[in-house]
């Protein structure tokens, strides 16, 4: 079969993405900068491609519990939002949690706190990846660099959030969301039907039949010792995910002195700054976490005797420096380089801070 | 004179009045003696038994008295974050359209914390029930002021009575309801007498079966009580509720037909 390729932004791939996959419900509340999954969606009519349901919802509110009902049932559901809207959405996101409910959010992240900007940010690191709403939890998160990736972690998503019945994060960003790339698509796969649900999810409220006992798809223990266990359980599923589940991508690391770690548009713009400093005869690699949570210890442990310096390179204050502090601890400086504001860092400015830090003193 | 009978004459299966429907698990409730939920618990599972729906029913209940509504409904149940259930409702009855699906909340979950989830998916005209237990109180948290509270009525954060101009007026959110053309049939009911009960029953009976038709939101208000929260017995609660609740919240019948009952 012909590889079929398209000029897509990153939200249109999102958004084909679902329907190629196979969702079955997309529910979602306007909002710059990912309304573009909303649009191509109703505009594409997926009810007559796959049967998928759209649903423009009164808030985020409402579409994230939304996703816990139609979860909750069996079904593969999703919404997509940004910063803003993603904060209203975290209460759902921990009653579905602690439910262990599967579904796909994605973050196209604008700059905050409150209303902020609408241009590209990676300040929602802490809320993504660290629970964001209340009681212990972890989602999956899920970090794309490419409009390619915003396709391919759709079925990615799915796959892990049924897995390990968990939200799955899609933590992109306004500039990944917005722009324009080449992208592979992908065939057609069928929606599940009912009978082939209630076979694979035995769990799901799909109406209790003699054969089973009912089913309750709840959060809730009265009980302290009841929740708990259900803590002890979560925490475990997580401690697998850890093991099982962690993603990135190593550049030129191999014989490098000094690492960056950066995700999403900040890869790719230290990619750039990578080779600016390599031209000047300056060993550095790139780190590339593709999991935010769990994050990737051990792709940076592994170059921790060679190198001499880590930088941190986010668009915010600095979130994930934290992960890699705790990570390497006081082996090796551990610094951060950001932008704040929907601002993206140059090249130029990222390689000029490593040459000011570590070669130029 | 009759006879003394045995215990084995009178339990004969000729004798068999009432059964319990097997769609009440039988765990012993966890709501207060003489409040109303037991009681639209039961006949709301009863109809969904005698429809035979059983296998094809998912009930939503969310954040109040009615959380622990799974431990005593024998059908497959979600619970629901605090006003959400009509959210979770949309999305279930429209990826299971074949399935009846329902949700049962209380004043407070329904009309201050959920009122956008309850106005939308009335007014998209969501083809599910929602079960509306108004005692004009919360409830499970000891008894604090509600929006459907009454002027005057005293609960714990309204100690001296429900002051209009501090704290605003009870909500009709049924009569609200009723007004968004995505409602089909919209009623009022009561469960504090037998008569009382079989209206109810026949009520949900009537909102259950509109479902079945795709005809739009089939909305059944059970105005309660809450002899807890409102420090009184059974019985004084009952009256108390016919006495005062009752001419705020009149029972009957608001919509019909997508159409305003004339009054």
């Amino acid at each position: 079969m012909a590889i079929e390729l398209r000029l897509m932004k990153g939200n249109e791939a999102f958004a084909e993405a679902a329907i190629r996959t196979g969702v079955d419900g997309y529910f979602g509340y306007p909002i710059t900068p990912q309304s573009e999954v909303m649009e191509y969606l109703t505009a594409e009519k997926p009810q007559e491609r796959t049967g998928m349901v759209v649903l423009q919802a009164e808030s985020e509110v409402a579409s994230i519990n939304m996703l816990y009902g139609g979860a909750a049932s069996g079904k593969k559901v999703m919404t997509s939002s940004s910063s803003p809207g993603i904060s209203l959405m975290q209460e759902g996101i921990s009653y579905m949690a602690g439910a262990e409910l599967p579904c796909v959010v994605l973050n196209v992240v604008r700059g905050g706190p409150g209303l902020g900007t609408i241009q590209p940010s990676q300040a929602d690191y802490f809320q993504a990846t660290k629970g964001g709403g209340h009681g212990d939890y972890h989602s999956i998160v899920l970090a794309p660099s490419s409009v390619q990736e915003m396709y391919d972690f759709v079925e990615l998503g799915y796959e892990l959030a049924f897995k390990y019945r968990t939200p799955v994060m899609v933590l992109s960003d306004g500039a990944i969301g917005q722009m324009m790339e080449k992208v592979q698509i992908g065939d057609q796969k069928q929606r599940l039907s009912d009978h082939e649900i209630v076979s694979n999810y035995p769990w799901a409220t799909t109406g209790k039949t003699p054969d089973r006992e009912r089913n309750i798809i709840t959060s809730l223990n009265l009980d302290s010792a009841v929740q708990e266990r259900h803590n002890q359980k979560l925490q475990k599923k997580y401690r697998q995910i850890e093991d099982e589940e962690t993603r990135s991508e190593e550049i030129q690391c191999e014989d490098a002195e000094y690492l960056f770690v950066a995700y999403g548009t900040s890869a790719r713009i230290c990619l750039k700054s990578l080779q600016l400093l390599r031209s000047k005869g300056i060993r550095i690699g790139l780190v590339r976490p593709i999991t935010l949570y769990p994050f990737p210890k051990s792709a940076i442990l592994r170059h921790i005797e060679r190198v001499k310096g880590i930088v941190s390179v986010e668009m915010s204050a600095g979130q994930m420096v934290e992960d890699i502090q705790l990570t390497v601890g006081c082996r090796v400086p551990v610094l951060h380089f950001g932008r704040m504001g929907g601002i993206l860092p140059s090249p130029g400015e990222v390689a000029e801070f490593i040459e000011h830090q570590f070669i130029k003193v | 004179m009759a006879e003394t009978l045995t215990k084995a004459e009178i339990i004969n299966p000729a004798n068999l009045v009432y059964k319990k429907t097997s769609l009440i698990t039988g765990k012993v409730l966890s709501y207060c003696p003489g409040c109303g939920h037991g009681t639209a618990h039961r006949i709301i599972m009863e109809v969904i038994d005698e429809m035979g729906l059983q296998s094809k029913t998912i009930g939503i209940a969310p954040v109040g008295c009615s959380v622990l509504a799974y431990d005593f409904m024998n059908i497959d149940m979600q619970q629901a974050a605090h006003g959400r259930a009509p959210a979770l409702a949309t999305a279930v009855k429209r990826l299971h359209p074949d399935k009846t699906v329902f949700t049962y909340q209380g004043d407070g979950d329904l009309a201050a914390i959920g009122t956008a989830e309850t106005i939308h998916a009335a007014n998209r005209g969501e083809n599910f029930t929602i079960f509306f237990i108004n005692n004009g109180i919360y409830g499970m948290t000891g008894g604090q002021m509600a929006p459907t509270t009454l002027e005057g009525m005293k609960s714990s954060t309204t100690p001296y009575g429900r002051e209009q101009k501090l704290m605003g007026h009870p909500l009709k959110i049924t009569e609200l309801v009723a007004q968004l053309p995505g409602t089909y049939y919209v009623t009022r009911q009561a469960v504090h007498t037998p008569v009382a009960v079989r209206k109810a029953k026949k009520a949900v009976r009537t909102a259950i079966e509109l479902q079945q038709k795709n005809v739009g939101m089939t909305f059944v208000e059970i105005v309660s009580n809450c002899n807890s929260g409102w420090k009184m017995t059974p019985v004084q609660a009952n009256q108390w509720m016919v006495d005062h609740m009752f001419p705020f919240y009149p029972p009957g019948d608001i919509k019909i037909d997508g159409k305003l009952v004339q009054k």
